[in-house]
């Protein structure tokens, strides 16, 4: 039975399982219920989880879904955060307004930039976006932007209040509204990755040529990836302005990119949910480091990315999944593992969709 | 004129290290594709090696010297421990290794040596310009030595068996292997002497832009633009694309963007050359049979 499946994994087919969507509930009821108890200090920790959260399920539809790998997410972060500070700043804009603004503008730089790196395989895009990822903050300082961006100063926003009288204090209505958020994108997310085009994405990482032959066009659905990619990221961004209140550009550094990058190998690379852990990690893990000494983030990513890369490609994501078969092998001794049947199963979309041609 | 040919010359100088790193990068992405993103701080750990020799009282040639030599056993030691059982992995797999390997010897770094700013000595003598003031004697020996390293470079790989060997190991490790080369090891050698250039890169860039952990990473990102402007798998090009990449990076400081965009312009020479001529000047254009 593939329920036995678990959590994580999924169905090959990529229809939702009840045990699936009663983990989603249970942990949405968890977010909701921490607003309540946690201290503002920890609410703001995990408003910012939610968004770091997002930026590296950008990166996993990036790099897990569709196999491209990007070392400069910090800069579509950055376009997130000042797009939505530059509305609020300048233009007054409410800030629930300035989400759908920091969604576009990252989308489309993050198409313009990608585009010339796509058409070609290999690491160009690695190359691309580590140089745009070191050139960000000089970007940002440049004096001609000045009045817009704030230049070295950076710019400060209003904190968001709470709004049609609710008895929630700000911090709490700013981390459920994060929160409301970051459960639209991840629901986004997860639909695209198990959609007709989540597939293409994965046979393009998998085999290109193969996939280039079933008449996929590889430059343009890595560009539109990378768009959405740039996107989900661009969001995240948008939502740290929000929280933090402040943007300036040396916290746009190349070190952030890199945090983006090491979070989505931890959460594992290839795993929706794996991008919470992302999150986690890159909240909580540097402030722990920081009290140690100025080398111990830098030591700590370093050893940890080499550590991953060898013992747990997969990441947290991936070992859960993996010890879940294996507990689920124990239940059932002599059931044939759901992930090892071969082809689609009798009523499964493929098989369906194959029925209709 | 005469601002225009001090700033060409002065390009020239900046050039002849960015070639030696574009150098090194397309070495190990000959033989391995795979682009080392450590390439720059692992010149800057050669570099601190080296200032605390020479603080330790060595002589500058004799400390330039050993900590080239300590720079190549290093490079041996990374493809032995990390590159070889990376060989045949995914690529980001190798990216997360290699940007690893960056933040380790990053903090490392800092951590022994500080994250205070050093000056760094030159064996060149004062600042007193020479040649009619257009260039300072430091740039003129810098020059001067990374143009005889790639010299030397050159007969080695074109004039020696040991440089054929490989050449053909990275050109075809199978059919090199079947003829009785030993691949593991030339690759080994190959990632010695690029973190040889490096080093010497490193020691050499020092007294100018001074010494800290993050020395290198503006001219990482100049010289993977000049590797991709002469072609990311051809030696002599990426030395061409890093003189160039030099020349143009003060002209575009000097006259259009001025110093705040500098890094910037390495960005956009990479998109143009990705936009305009993806192989390069000198690259091959890549065929896949299908």
């Amino acid at each position: 039975m593939r329920g036995d499946d678990t959590f994580f994994a999924g169905t090959d087919d990529g229809r939702v399982t009840p045990r699936q969507v009663a983990g989603i509930a249970a942990g949405m009821v968890v977010m909701v219920g921490l607003a309540f108890v946690a201290s503002p200090y920890h609410l703001f920790q995990l408003t910012m989880l939610v968004a770091y959260a997002c930026a590296v399920l950008g990166l996993t539809i990036l790099t897990g879904i569709n196999g491209q790998i990007s070392l400069g997410h910090g800069a579509f972060f950055a376009i997130g955060s000042y797009t939505s500070a530059i509305l609020m700043a300048n233009y007054d804009w409410p800030y629930w307004t300035t989400i759908p603004p920091a969604a576009v503008a990252s989308a489309l730089i993050g198409f313009l930039i990608g585009f010339p790196a796509l058409r070609l395989g290999g690491l160009y895009l690695a190359l691309t976006t580590f140089s745009l990822a070191v050139a960000v903050p000089q970007i940002l300082k440049v004096n001609a932007l000045e009045g817009l961006t704030g230049g070295v100063q950076g710019l400060t926003t209003d904190k968001p209040d709470t709004p049609f009288g609710l008895p929630l204090s700000s911090d709490q209505w700013i981390y459920l509204f994060t929160l409301a958020v970051g459960a639209v994108v991840f629901l986004l997310g997860w639909n695209l990755a198990r959609s007709r085009t989540g597939r293409a994405m994965m046979a393009v990482r998998d085999h290109p040529v193969a996939a280039e032959a079933m008449g996929i066009n590889l430059a343009v659905l890595k560009t539109r990836t990378f768009a959405v990619s740039a996107m989900f990221t661009g969001v995240a961004g948008a939502l740290s302005t929000i929280a933090v209140q402040f943007v300036a550009p040396d916290s746009f550094n190349f070190l952030l990119s890199i945090t983006i990058f090491v979070g989505l190998v931890v959460g594992g690379v290839d795993s929706i949910i794996g991008a919470l852990f992302g999150g986690a990690f890159i909240e909580l893990v540097p402030n722990i480091a920081n009290d140690i000494s100025k080398a111990a983030p830098g030591a700590i990513y370093g050893l940890i990315l080499i550590g991953f890369m060898f013992l747990m490609p997969r990441g947290v994501a991936g070992a859960l999944t993996s010890f879940g078969r294996w507990i689920a092998g124990w239940r059932h001794p002599l059931a044939t593992p759901a992930a090892v049947t071969v082809g689609p199963a009798p009523d499964s979309a493929a098989a369906r969709s194959a029925q209709r041609q | 004129m005469i601002g225009l040919a001090h700033q060409v010359i002065s390009g020239i100088a900046n050039g002849s290290i960015y070639a030696s790193v574009a150098l090194a990068l397309v070495m190990i992405y000959q033989s391995t594709h795979h682009l080392n993103f450590a390439q720059g701080e692992m010149a800057t750990l050669s570099t601190y090696i080296c200032l605390t020799l020479i603080n330790a009282g060595f002589p500058y040639w004799g400390a330039f010297a050993a900590a080239v030599a300590v720079s190549f056993v290093m490079g041996l030691l990374t493809e032995r421990i990390l590159m070889r059982p990376m060989l045949n992995a995914p690529p980001l797999s190798a990216v997360g290794v290699f940007i690893g390997l960056l933040l380790l010897i990053n903090a490392f770094d800092g951590w022994v040596w500080d994250y205070v700013i050093k000056p760094f000595p030159s064996p060149f003598g004062g600042s007193n310009a020479v040649l009619g003031g257009f260039i300072s004697p430091h740039e003129l020996g810098e020059t001067a030595v990374t143009l005889v390293m790639l010299v030397a470079i050159y007969l080695f790989f074109r004039h020696t068996t040991l440089g054929l060997a490989m050449r053909a190991a990275a050109y075809n490790p199978v059919s090199s292997r079947l003829c009785g080369v030993r691949v593991n090891r030339m690759l080994g050698l190959g990632w010695g002497l690029a973190a040889a250039i490096g080093g010497i890169a490193g020691i050499m860039v020092a007294p100018i832009v001074f010494l800290d952990p993050n020395m290198m990473g503006g001219i990482l990102l100049y010289a993977f633009a000049g590797a991709l402007l002469g072609g990311i798998d051809n030696a002599l090009g990426a030395v061409i694309g890093g003189f160039t990449v030099g020349v143009v990076e003060n002209l575009f400081g000097a006259y259009v963007v001025g110093t705040e965009l500098k890094l910037t312009v390495a960005l956009i020479i990479i998109v143009a050359v990705l936009l305009v001529k993806p192989a390069g000047l000198l690259g091959r254009t890549v065929q896949s049979r299908v």
